[in-house]
């Protein structure tokens, strides 16, 4: 038994503050480590200590297991978890740890070995008797796997150095650029070739085992709904498993975990086809991103099961004997422009409100930059209820209602996918999102009706706001005239497009037209943080964040964004090009171009002396020099033509 | 604290009645005012919208804080004159980057913006305001000049406007101009005068003499843009202290340069926090006879006004026909003086002196609501020495240093109109509700006056008096007067600061003494001799 009295988690982000969360209810006090972009992010203040890392990407921080293991040692850590990613599945990490005499919450070296490559992980488990898909180490066995297969890195995952091939024509060519693809992302080039199958589910059983000869399964999760071989929803249990299959499953993951001698927390990854037969993809031998489903129909909290088994307890009875109880779905919450092909989203989060009718794992609060450095999840949102289609329905509402401000995310095609009637149907497999294109998923919940009151919203909190601000007359009538002569006016920007709001108040209340069509709107209430106003027979309140020129508007229409145009907008500070001419007499000290040298704007052309000091003519806009009118070690008057520079013709350089 | 009851019978027929004749006098100040923002008429609006150029409320719209309040002033200056109604100028007061400031804009719809005679009695008006309560200006220029057949009136007085500039700037009051046009021969000493110049790209035309006048002048040949040109006046001449692109950028400057104005209201700041009126300001429409010879209780109009409805009376049992009393207005003490029963007799002047002493003394500022017929008359009042009563009244209103707001709710009539604080008076601001009236007497009594007076002339020289042109005499007399005492007739020559509607009066009243607070607001301590 090694008590864990102080635990360092090798992690950031939302795991480290789930982990953090578990670790300060049993007591333990917690270190965090941190990169440069991370020093101000929210896991960090959630954790006791915390030590820098340095370092601005991943391989000069959270991947460099000799400073954590001294970040441990300094912050006098006596346990380390690693959390998801970064050193999780590194051997290497875990001996380390171990050897510098802290408590490794996680597997044996030697089973994260084992199963670290795939090839000897099929290997293993062909001989304990997991069934695996049909493959071979070489592309001239190809005939023993069949096709389609799939050339795979035998190392790594998230989708690197994979290729579907469907003819043997096209095998050697696929093979040569997977391990290309491979021995760049990973540094190991060996693949191999698999059995492809076509749109199957991805199910996974989570197992745990302790040092006292106990394995269990946890049951599984279905993961088929991904983007880019990433997923974004997750269940337990799945639509598509009954109790018989359930128990083979989880007879088959038990076996997995024995044939390695795993302890802790891990996951058999399975792929499930149409058939309902299922065969080892592989394992991960940590805890899983998508744990928590598990941990809401078992009740069980699978990061003190870790805790535990670290420090040498046998599991307790209610996780030897689990119980599988309603059905819980997660979301992948990302910073990213699923309409635009998932491109990530960074800025910082003006809000960051989740609905909390659901649970949240997050490592994100308001006011967090989101940065390119690091994975795009902002949270994952998990609901729990009875059924599946009341757990997809929470899910759905939780997250309309969330109020998410600053960064484009995925939310409006989490809703879709969980309002969907496939998706409701249990229909989910790998294929989902080709057959639902996530550019139309993704488009904004809130139509173009709705826009319309988002943007008479965000124009009347930002009324309320500039009258809290006033100095003065600021509890007269808004906009009062005893002349009215035009209504009040914003312009305003969302997703490229712009709105015009005018509105008047009067004794009879607001009149308000947006885009010249009027609105039928009474308002109940009216402040920079809500509207309650009733449009043609509905009351509702507009959530509205106002954050320089951005206003957010959230209501259960959907949610918008907008950028106030300015009214006065400050003119292009652009200069005529042309003749540039000596501001004073001097000399020319040099001349730093010539004749049809190409310049962009703020390039130094000439430096004069003048008066002792040396001033610097610069380029006023892009172009070509066409003339040098001067020679250095001249003396010039002022308004000397020194330079003359040429605008390209139908520039649009602005 | 003293709450004001509410006692209107809004079920009341007189109550439906009053408030539809109102609402049809609120309908004819209406119909003028969208006259006044017609400006020169469709044509003259669209060939200057044509040329990409602003209508003068819509540079004013552009340069006031949005969603801030803004009092026009004097908008149907000129009605039921030869010019056009508002006098082809707007002004008014309104709020540009937190500060108040009052805005003078030129209608170049109306003539080029030519001054008449009227504009220059508006601008002038406006000028005095400003310069009583150290309010920036902020002039959006583009006028003709004078409006050359009326010059003769114009030329000679017209020139305090130029003077009075620069006294605003020895005062430290900021005077800017953003010229947007034509701002030619006297015209020119407007930016001429201002502290700070704005020119809008060759738009603004700054000359003495044009090129036809040059070329008379001293045979040389010139271009306006030579002469008077936007970037002349920034690049060569430095009467433009900045360059704007255009309109819109000339108004963006504006707000800039009042931004760096450093502007701090030296007047105490209002209470942080104050409760509305209990009752709606909406009964004012059913409370107000338009038929003058039915008094009406002030109260109830505070009730309407007074923050909270509270008000502490003052002498409530002497003098009642005129009511005094505390209260406060959008945070601000005032001191009210309000007409209760038209009729001011010795005690109410007495009152009214003591009254006026004592916000001096506390340094509250003054609100006059008037409805009164003048003093009274009569052997027994003069033997009385209602003069002398009067004259205490109106010494203490003369010499009262401490801001007055004026508000004409109903009639105002004869030496009551000087007594209660009347144009000659000086008030800060004055304000007349539609229904108001105002003359030496009444119509009728003029007209009956007059009748007198000729009868007994005739009489004096025995001649036969004609009764039949006696009764023709007396109905036009009336009908004259009559339309002369009107509201719309009084605000045309700008008599008043506008007029409002009766519900407005509590926001009006509110500007009106932030603005006022822009001064210390300081009573005087020694009067002059009351004759007694």
């Amino acid at each position: 038994m090694t008590a864990i009295r102080r635990l360092l988690v090798a992690n950031r982000g939302e795991i480290a503050v789930r982990v953090f969360r578990t670790a300060r209810a049993m007591g333990i006090a917690t270190v965090a480590v941190y990169s440069e972009p991370d020093a101000s992010s929210a896991f960090v203040r959630a954790a006791d200590v915390a030590v820098p890392l340095g370092g601005r990407t991943p391989a000069e921080s959270y991947l460099r297991g000799d400073a954590v293991v001294e970040a441990a040692l300094r912050a006098g850590a006596d346990g380390v978890h690693p959390g998801y990613g970064f050193l999780s599945e590194s051997a290497e990490f875990a001996t380390a740890v171990v050897e510098a005499g802290l408590t490794w919450v996680g597997p044996p070296p030697a089973a994260i070995a084992a199963m670290g490559s795939k090839v000897e992980a099929k290997r293993l488990m062909a001989a304990a008797g997991v069934p695996t898909l049909p493959w071979a180490e070489s592309a001239a066995d190809a005939d023993r796997v069949g096709f389609p297969l799939l050339v795979k890195a035998s190392a790594g995952g998230g989708g690197r150095g994979m290729r579907v091939v469907r003819t043997a024509a096209e095998l050697d060519d696929a093979v040569a650029a997977a391990a290309r693809e491979a021995g760049a992302a990973f540094g190991d080039a060996t693949v191999f070739l698999e059995r492809y199958v076509e749109a199957p589910r991805h199910v996974e059983i989570q197992v745990f085992a302790d040092t006292h000869g106990n394995v269990v399964s946890l049951f599984e999760r279905e993961c088929s709904i991904q983007r880019r071989h990433q997923k974004i929803v997750e269940e337990s249990p799945s639509p598509a498993v009954s109790a018989e299959l359930r128990a083979r499953m989880g007879e088959a993951a038990t076996a997995a975990a024995r044939a390695v001698g795993y302890v802790g927390a891990g996951t058999v990854e399975f792929v499930l086809d149409s058939a309902g037969e299922f065969s080892f993809l592989e394992m991960n031998t940590r805890l899983q991103v998508e744990h928590p489903v598990t941990e809401l129909v078992t009740g069980l909290d699978l990061v003190r099961l870790q805790l535990l088994v670290a420090q040498g307890e046998p599991l307790p009875a209610e996780a030897r004997a689990p119980r599988l109880d309603g059905h819980a779905i997660e979301v992948r919450l990302y910073a990213e422009d699923a309409e635009a092909g998932f491109l990530p989203s960074t800025g910082t989060l003006r809000g960051f409100d989740v609905d909390s009718s659901v649970r949240l794992d997050s490592g994100f609060e308001a006011g967090d930059g989101v940065s390119p450095y690091y994975d795009s999840m902002l949270a994952k949102v998990v609901a729990y209820a009875p059924t599946r289609a009341e757990a997809a329905a929470v899910l759905a509402r939780a997250l309309r209602r969330s109020r998410l401000h600053g960064v484009t995310t995925n939310r409006d095609l989490l809703v879709r996918v969980l309002e969907e009637d496939e998706f409701l149907a249990g229909g989910t497999d790998t294929a989902y999102l080709d057959r639902h294109d996530p550019a139309k998923l993704g488009r904004p919940l809130l139509d173009d009706g709705a826009a319309a009151l988002h943007a008479a919203a965000a124009a009347l909190a930002l009324q309320a706001a500039r009258r809290d601000a006033t100095p003065v007359w600021g509890r007269l009538p808004s906009g009062w005239r005893n002349n009215p002569s035009q209504p009040q006016r914003v312009s305003l920007s969302r997703r490229g497009a712009e709105t015009v709001v005018d509105y008047a108040f009067s004794r009879a209340g607001v009149t308000l037209s947006v885009d010249g069509a009027a609105l039928d709107i009474a308002l109940h209430e009216c402040a920079a943080t809500h509207v309650d106003a009733t449009v043609d027979g509905v009351r509702r309140v507009f959530a509205v964040r106002i954050t320089g020129d951005n206003v957010d508007v959230d209501s259960d229409l959907g949610a918008s964004e907008y950028v106030v145009r300015p009214r006065l907008p400050e003119p292009d500070a652009h200069v005529a090009a042309g003749s540039l001419t000596a501001p004073m007499p001097g000399a020319v000290v040099r001349v730093l171009v010539e004749v049809g040298t190409e310049v962009v704007a703020g390039q130094p052309l000439v430096v004069l002396e003048a008066m002792k000091m040396e001033h610097t003519v610069a380029a006023p806009a892009a172009g070509t020099v066409s003339a040098v009118g001067v020679t250095a070690g001249q003396q010039v008057d002022a308004g000397t033509v020194l330079v003359v520079v040429d605008e390209p013709e139908n520039s649009d350089a602005d | 604290m003293p709450v004001l009851p509410d006692r209107v019978d809004r079920d009341a027929p007189e109550f439906a009645a009053r408030r539809g004749a109102l609402l049809d006098l609120l309908a004819e100040v209406d119909a003028q005012l969208a006259l006044a923002r017609g400006g020169g008429g469709e044509k003259y609006v669209e060939r200057h919208r044509q040329r990409g150029k602003l209508l003068a409320r819509e540079r004013i719209e552009l340069l006031l804080d949005p969603d801030s309040p803004f009092l026009e002033l004097s908008p149907l200056a000129a009605w039921g004159t030869t010019y056009p109604v508002g006098a082809s100028v707007v002004t008014g007061i309104g709020v540009v980057e937190g500060t108040e400031v009052l805005v003078v804009a030129n209608d170049p719809t109306v003539r080029g913006g030519a001054t008449n005679p009227w504009t220059a009695r508006k601008s002038g008006r406006a000028a005095q305001i400003a310069e009583e309560n150290r309010l920036p200006v902020v002039n959006l220029v583009e006028s003709g000049g004078a409006d050359l057949p009326t010059q003769s009136e114009i030329f000679i007085p017209g020139g305090r406007g130029f003077r009075d500039l620069t006294r605003k700037s020895a005062k430290a009051i900021p005077t800017v101009a953003l010229v947007f046009g034509n701002s030619t021969a006297g015209g020119a000493y407007i930016p001429g005068m201002c502290d700070y110049v704005v020119m809008v790209k060759e738009r603004a035309k700054v000359f003495l003499g044009g090129p036809p006048l040059v070329k008379m002048a001293t045979g040389e040949e010139s271009d306006d843009e030579e002469l008077g040109g936007a970037e002349m006046h920034a690049r060569v001449s430095g009467l433009a202290d900045y360059l704007a692109v255009d309109e819109v950028d000339a108004i963006r400057l504006g707000r800039q340069i009042v931004r760096r104005l450093n502007r701090v209201k030296l007047g105490r700041a209002p209470a942080p926090s104050y409760a509305e009126p209990l009752y709606d300001a909406d009964d004012l429409l059913g409370m107000i006879p338009t038929d003058l010879r039915e008094p009406f209780d002030p109260r109830e109009v505070l009730a309407r006004l007074l923050d909270g409805s509270e008000f502490d009376e003052f002498k409530p049992l002497y003098g009642p026909s005129l009511v005094t009393g505390w209260g406060q207005l959008h945070g601000y003490p005032v001191g009210v003086l309000a007409n209760a029963r038209g009729v001011l007799f010795a005690e109410e002047s007495e009152k009214a002196a003591q009254f006026i002493q004592l916000a001096n003394q506390s340094d509250i500022p003054l609100l006059f609501l008037q409805n009164t017929t003048g003093y009274m008359v009569g052997k027994n009042y003069e033997q009385r020495g209602i003069i002398k009563a009067g004259a205490q009244m109106i010494n203490a209103v003369s010499n009262s240093d401490v801001p007055h707001l004026t508000v004409t709710m109903g009639a105002s009539y004869g030496a009551g109109n000087y007594g209660m604080c009347g144009r000659a008076y000086d008030p800060r601001f004055l304000f007349t509700w539609p229904n108001a009236k105002s003359a030496v007497m009444g119509p009728a009594q003029l007209a009956g006056v007059l009748s007198i007076v000729a009868r007994q002339s005739a009489q004096a020289r025995g001649k036969p008096y004609d009764d039949e042109q006696d009764r023709q005499m007396r109905e036009l007399v009336e009908t004259q007067i009559e339309a002369e005492s009107r509201a719309l007739f009084l605000t045309a020559r700008v008599y008043d600061d506008g007029i409002i509607d009766p519900r407005d009066t509590r926001t009006v009243l509110g500007m009106a003494l932030s603005v006022a607070h822009n001064n210390p607001v300081q009573g005087r301590r020694g009067f002059g001799v009351f004759r007694m």
